[in-house]
């Protein structure tokens, strides 16, 4: 079986600094697969190099089979893939609504968006009280949410998500992650970015960790629970 | 000794506290204020002007500041996507308007102007904004795409160049003479509005130019595009994740910017009846001061700051200079206008409608 998306060998980095190096990530159709790392580890690197907002300096990255890693963003996107950016970046001076309708931008069945907003409104009753509200002005929390429902309007078949539970409380983070399992279950593939290895792995199948741009370790999700080198070696002094 | 020293760091903290600048504002600011009101009395008690004068005025200075208010979305578009200044949009006016100067010369010398005139007013619209909209776009490719991602002096420089590229282009196209438009003899002349008289010109200008905006504010808050335009200004990178053609909805705001300024442009010559390759010196740069005015990036801010500028252009010099005794105040047009800039600048660098913006990225 071949995974849906794979990151082959890749190498990436900003101007002179080389932040990735010779990464290797597979995650196959309808998984969880988290990507653990301390700060400043290469985490957001590789979820934006997946989407060509920074470019692979070598290796390939294939979605479906298909080689990508010379794409524009809005080339790739268009190919069924999209991302819950770091800090969320909604469109502040623009509504809850408008925030939904732009993340469904490339779909053109008028009709079902209406109804994928709605489905949007039920899986985060919150935002359909806020529907004209401007994003800027909402919660931390309620801007995590708005951010996954622009997101899923684009009816990705993988989705990437970077740290969702970044500055959220922890029942608002345990909220999330039950969340993203449901995303998951409606058939969703899920690449999920984390700090926060304890709540990752407890809803992932496999995981990654990823230090100073080089893929440390990997495993089942449960193997790396059990795993007391993990937290140690790899993820510091940041608890899980 | 001790006590002394005391006294003089005191002394020395007093001067450090004291707003310098900011006592220098007010002052100034009161100035400005008494001399205004000082010169609008005297000219109001020597009674030289009939309130008809006055109403006069002030109708013709909401005609062109409804103009300068079409031009100033030009910049406020480019601006809320790029936050560059596109200094070359006053000659992306002048480009329209003189091109379909020759279009009206041809139509007036088969009778179309009098036989035809809305036709023909139709045409040049057409033609104006279709020429000011390619020459935005080429602007666009040629001057400003190479530079994305640079600091935000170097379009700027490159702006400047370009305008004065743009304006020889079109002195070598169509010679360095100012040129007087047919007139167009349906639009001479006043309607009654009530017993009052307005200059058709005044009317159809401002009425042409709340039909532009409207129809501007319909894309940018109601369409797809519009939608996608406001994306890309606020954060280029996650619109390009939500699959908008960045590049394409930039070409986009550069053409519909050169389409409203193309039809100011004709609205500018049913106001002042000549063109000339230099005529988008001033309009631009007045513009920029409404765009300013308003806020920068601001829609509604173009509107406002169009129309005070316009308003104050006519009301301004007769109404404070007049009567202080300044020789034909309105020689001193360009003072009022770019006294304004100044002081907006000073006092409220946001604007009316905008928030001060630090953006560096260009
Ligand atoms: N835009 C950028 N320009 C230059 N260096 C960057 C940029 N973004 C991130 N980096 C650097 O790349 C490294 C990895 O960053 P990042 O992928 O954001 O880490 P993480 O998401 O794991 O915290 C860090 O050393 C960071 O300083
Ligand atoms: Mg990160």
């Amino acid at each position: 079986m071949t995974a849906i998306l794979s990151v082959n060998d890749v190498d990436a980095g900003y101007g002179p600094s080389e932040v990735l190096q010779k990464v290797n990530i597979y995650v196959d159709e309808g998984e969880i697969v988290c990507l653990l790392g301390s700060n400043a580890a290469g985490k957001s690197t590789t979820l934006r190099t997946i989407l060509g907002m920074v470019r692979a300096r070598a290796g390939t990255i294939s979605l479906r089979g298909e080689q990508i890693q010379t794409l524009s963003t809005q080339q790739i996107v268009s190919k069924g893939i999209t991302m819950v950016p770091e800090n969320r970046r909604l469109f502040a001076k623009m509504t809850v609504r408008e925030n939904l309708e732009i993340g469904a931008n490339m779909r053109r069945d008028k009709a079902e968006i209406l109804t994928d907003i709605d489905r949007v409104f039920l899986l985060f009753p919150r935002l359909k009280e806020r529907v004209a509200q401007k994003a800027g002005s909402m919660s931390g929390g309620e801007q995590q949410m708005l951010a996954i429902g622009r997101a899923l309007m684009a009816k990705p078949s993988v989705l990437l998500m970077d740290e969702p539970s970044m500055g959220l409380a922890p029942i608002l983070v345990q909220q999330v992650f039950e969340t993203i399992q449901q995303i998951n279950a409606d058939g969703v593939t899920v690449l999920v970015v984390e700090q926060n290895a304890n709540v990752a792995l407890a809803i992932a199948d496999r995981g990654y960790v990823i230090q100073t741009g080089r893929i440390v370790m990997s495993d089942t999700a449960k193997a790396m629970l059990a795993n007391p080198k993990l937290r140690d070696a790899y993820l510091g002094e940041l608890e899980g | 000794m001790t006590t002394q020293s005391a006294a003089g760091s005191r002394y020395r903290l007093f001067l450090e506290r004291f707003p310098v600048r900011r006592f220098v504002l007010v002052l100034l600011a009161l100035v400005i204020a008494y001399g205004g009101a000082a010169g609008s009395i005297a000219t109001l008690r020597a009674g030289r002007f009939s309130g008809e004068v006055w109403a006069n005025l002030f109708i013709s200075g909401v005609a062109r500041g409804s103009v300068y208010a079409i031009i100033a979305l030009g910049y406020t578009l480019v601006y809320g996507i790029l936050f560059i200044i596109n200094f070359a949009h006053g000659e992306v006016f002048m480009a329209g308007a003189f091109t379909a100067y020759f279009v009206a010369v041809g139509l007036a010398s088969k009778g179309m102007l009098e036989s035809n005139p809305i036709i023909s007013i139709g045409i040049l619209f057409v033609v104006s904004s279709l020429v000011s909209m390619g020459v935005a776009i080429l602007l666009e490719r040629i001057a400003y795409r190479p530079l994305r991602g640079a600091p935000r002096l170097v379009p700027l420089i490159t702006a400047i160049g370009a305008s004065l590229f743009l304006q020889y282009t079109f002195r070598g196209f169509y010679g360095a003479n100012a040129r007087a438009y047919p007139t167009i003899p349906a639009i001479q002349g006043t309607w009654e509005i009530g017993s009052f008289p307005v200059q058709k010109v005044h009317l159809i200008s401002i009425l042409g130019a709340v039909a532009l905006w409207l129809v501007l504010f319909w894309i940018v808050e109601r369409t797809r595009v519009g939608r996608e335009m406001r994306a890309v200004g606020e954060d280029r990178e996650i619109a390009a994740l939500m699959g908008v053609d960045v590049d394409r909805t930039i070409v986009f705001t550069f053409g519909i910017g050169g389409a409203l300024a193309g039809a100011a442009g004709i609205l500018y010559v049913f106001l002042f009846n000549q063109v000339i390759f230099t005529m988008g010196f001033f309009p631009g740069l007045k513009a920029f001061t409404a765009a300013v005015l308003g806020g920068i990036g601001s829609i509604t801010g173009a509107a406002l700051g169009g129309l005070i500028l316009g308003i104050l252009e006519t009301v301004g010099p007769n109404l404070f200079l007049d009567g202080a005794g300044v020789p034909s105040p309105n020689q001193l047009i360009p003072i009022v206008a770019f006294g304004i800039l100044v002081l907006v600048l000073i006092f409220l660098p946001g604007g009316f409608l905008g928030a001060p913006d630090d953006k560096s990225r260009a």
